[in-house]
């Protein structure tokens, strides 16, 4: 399996698409940092970047490799080499790849301002959703054979999860406000890896004051040892099982 | 395909013949597990290759339309394949020699020809001492020579008692290769038996003038059923 990740890693090296990448995540931090001394509101504004541009390059950068090597997988599935190990060494490979850019684009401009408490938060989701994004895309990638297909399955993922959940669940607030839906969207937002994502994040930040009594509550759940372990399990099932339901479809694909 | 039932013997040479789209390349492809049956089993002596990989370091696979990662160099695809089959020490670099591929060894691999492309495929099918070797249209594409140079060393693997998988629609040089045929027609195995017999039922000498005598007569038959 480490021959195989090994290989995998040389050819997403070879397309320098992870460096610029890393190079935009640090731009991005060192000029949110120009802009504001203040660590609270670099990591507010980067973590608008983490909730948009992270998915979303998770998920065009993963498909475009996944039919990128192709070929690399066929010759591979000739050999005596297990299916599961050739998909799951793709999946390790461009998973890892994408976090050590995020860690290092966004966490050296930390270190070097000698901040590396504020940002562990960040880190983490930054991290989580990478992941989570990673897995849709193979998810979408095995669903078809074709690449423009896949591609737009993968940001369907991507638009869905970041704008069109939002508004309905905005919708359905909006209209059933004279009833108490604190239970409600907790459960509704638990759907959303993003929206998880993002109140963790704000929580952290400490402004949950401005959310009025729902962010009281939020609070109160998410901020309590049982809120983190949940709101973490629940970013760990949203890794696995778009992930394992690749590994079934691709076991039994035709190539 | 359709209910496809054969059984291959070691030691022996089988061509797989019949029109574009009968079936050969996806039966091949089964017997690799690139293809995954939906319903039946393939085994590998006696053992089913469903959910299993490791009889594949018993088989030397040359596929119709090599496919190899576009940005890799000759050298490093041959480096990367002696590294992922670590299981068989020793290498046969024979055709690597005999197309003279180290000279090109650092060339791309989407700058090859077709006919370039099928001397990498050769080479690497033959690379690892299988005792299964499944060539499809091992001969498409190369030039005199190559076809030569191929052809004699698919008949030295074959004196060393190597079971052979070929399929090709240059009748002539599966004539000086193989000993038995499987004729597949629409997904379904038509045809299976010695070359000899083939030859002798059709009063003919010549493979390609069998086959078409063969074809015909089931062609009669067919007609007079309906």
């Amino acid at each position: 399996m480490t021959r195989i990740i090994k290989y995998v890693f040389y050819d997403i090296l070879r397309t320098r698409f992870i460096i610029f990448y890393t190079a935009f995540l640090l731009i991005c931090t060192f000029a949110f940092f120009q802009l504001d001394g203040d660590f609270g509101k670099v990591v507010l504004s980067l973590m608008n970047v983490v909730l948009m541009a992270v998915p979303l390059v998770s998920v065009v950068f993963t498909t475009i490799h996944f039919f990128n090597s192709y070929e690399f997988i066929e010759l591979m599935l000739a050999q005596p080499v297990n299916r599961k190990v050739v998909f799951l060494s793709e999946y390790l490979a461009v998973a890892s790849s994408l976090c050590l850019a995020f860690v290092a684009g966004v966490g050296f401009p930390f270190i070097l301002y000698g901040a590396w408490q504020p940002i562990s938060t960040l880190m983490m989701t930054g991290i989580f959703l990478t992941l989570v994004f990673v897995s849709l895309a193979f998810f979408a990638s095995v669903l078809t054979r074709d690449k423009a297909k896949a591609i737009g399955i993968a940001l369907l993922f991507w638009f869905y999860f970041s704008l069109i959940y939002d508004g309905l669940l905005l919708w359905v607030i909006y209209s059933f406000s004279d009833y108490p839906l604190e239970k409600l969207t907790l459960t509704l937002i638990a759907f959303n890896p993003i929206d998880l994502a993002r109140i963790i994040m704000l929580l952290q930040l400490d402004i949950s004051a401005l959310m009025g009594y729902t962010g009281a509550f939020y609070k109160n759940f998410f901020g309590s040892n049982l809120g983190i372990l949940f709101s973490g399990s629940l970013l760990t099932l949203w890794v696995l099982w778009p992930i394992l339901f690749a590994i079934r479809i691709f076991n039994k694909k035709d190539l | 395909m359709n209910q496809v039932s054969l059984e291959l013997k070691g030691g022996k040479s089988y061509a797989l013949i019949g029109p574009n789209g009968s079936g050969k390349t996806t039966l091949i492809k089964s017997m690799l597990g690139l293809v995954v049956p939906t319903t039946g089993n393939i085994l590998f002596e006696n053992v089913s290759i469903l959910n299993n990989w490791k009889y594949r370091e018993k088989i030397g696979y040359m596929p119709q339309i090599g496919r190899y990662p576009e940005n890799m160099r000759i050298g490093q695809l041959f480096e990367m394949m002696k590294n992922i089959r670590k299981g068989n020490p020793k290498v046969d670099e024979e055709l690597i020699d005999a197309f003279k591929l180290y000279k090109i060894f650092d060339k791309p691999m989407h700058a090859l020809s077709g006919g370039t492309r099928q001397k990498v495929s050769a080479a690497l099918a033959f690379l690892f001492h299988a005792p299964v070797l499944i060539l499809d249209e091992p001969t498409a594409g190369l030039d005199p020579v190559s076809v030569e140079i191929l052809k004699e060393k698919i008949i030295h693997e074959k004196r060393m008692g190597k079971l052979l998988v070929i399929t090709s629609h240059i009748l002539s040089d599966l004539d000086e290769i193989a000993t038995e045929m499987v004729y597949m027609f629409e997904g379904r195995v038509q045809y299976s038996n010695s070359i000899e017999t083939l030859k002798r039922e059709t009063n003919e000498s010549k493979l390609n003038k069998a086959i078409a005598t063969l074809i015909r007569q089931r062609e009669l038959l067919e007609s007079v059923t309906e």
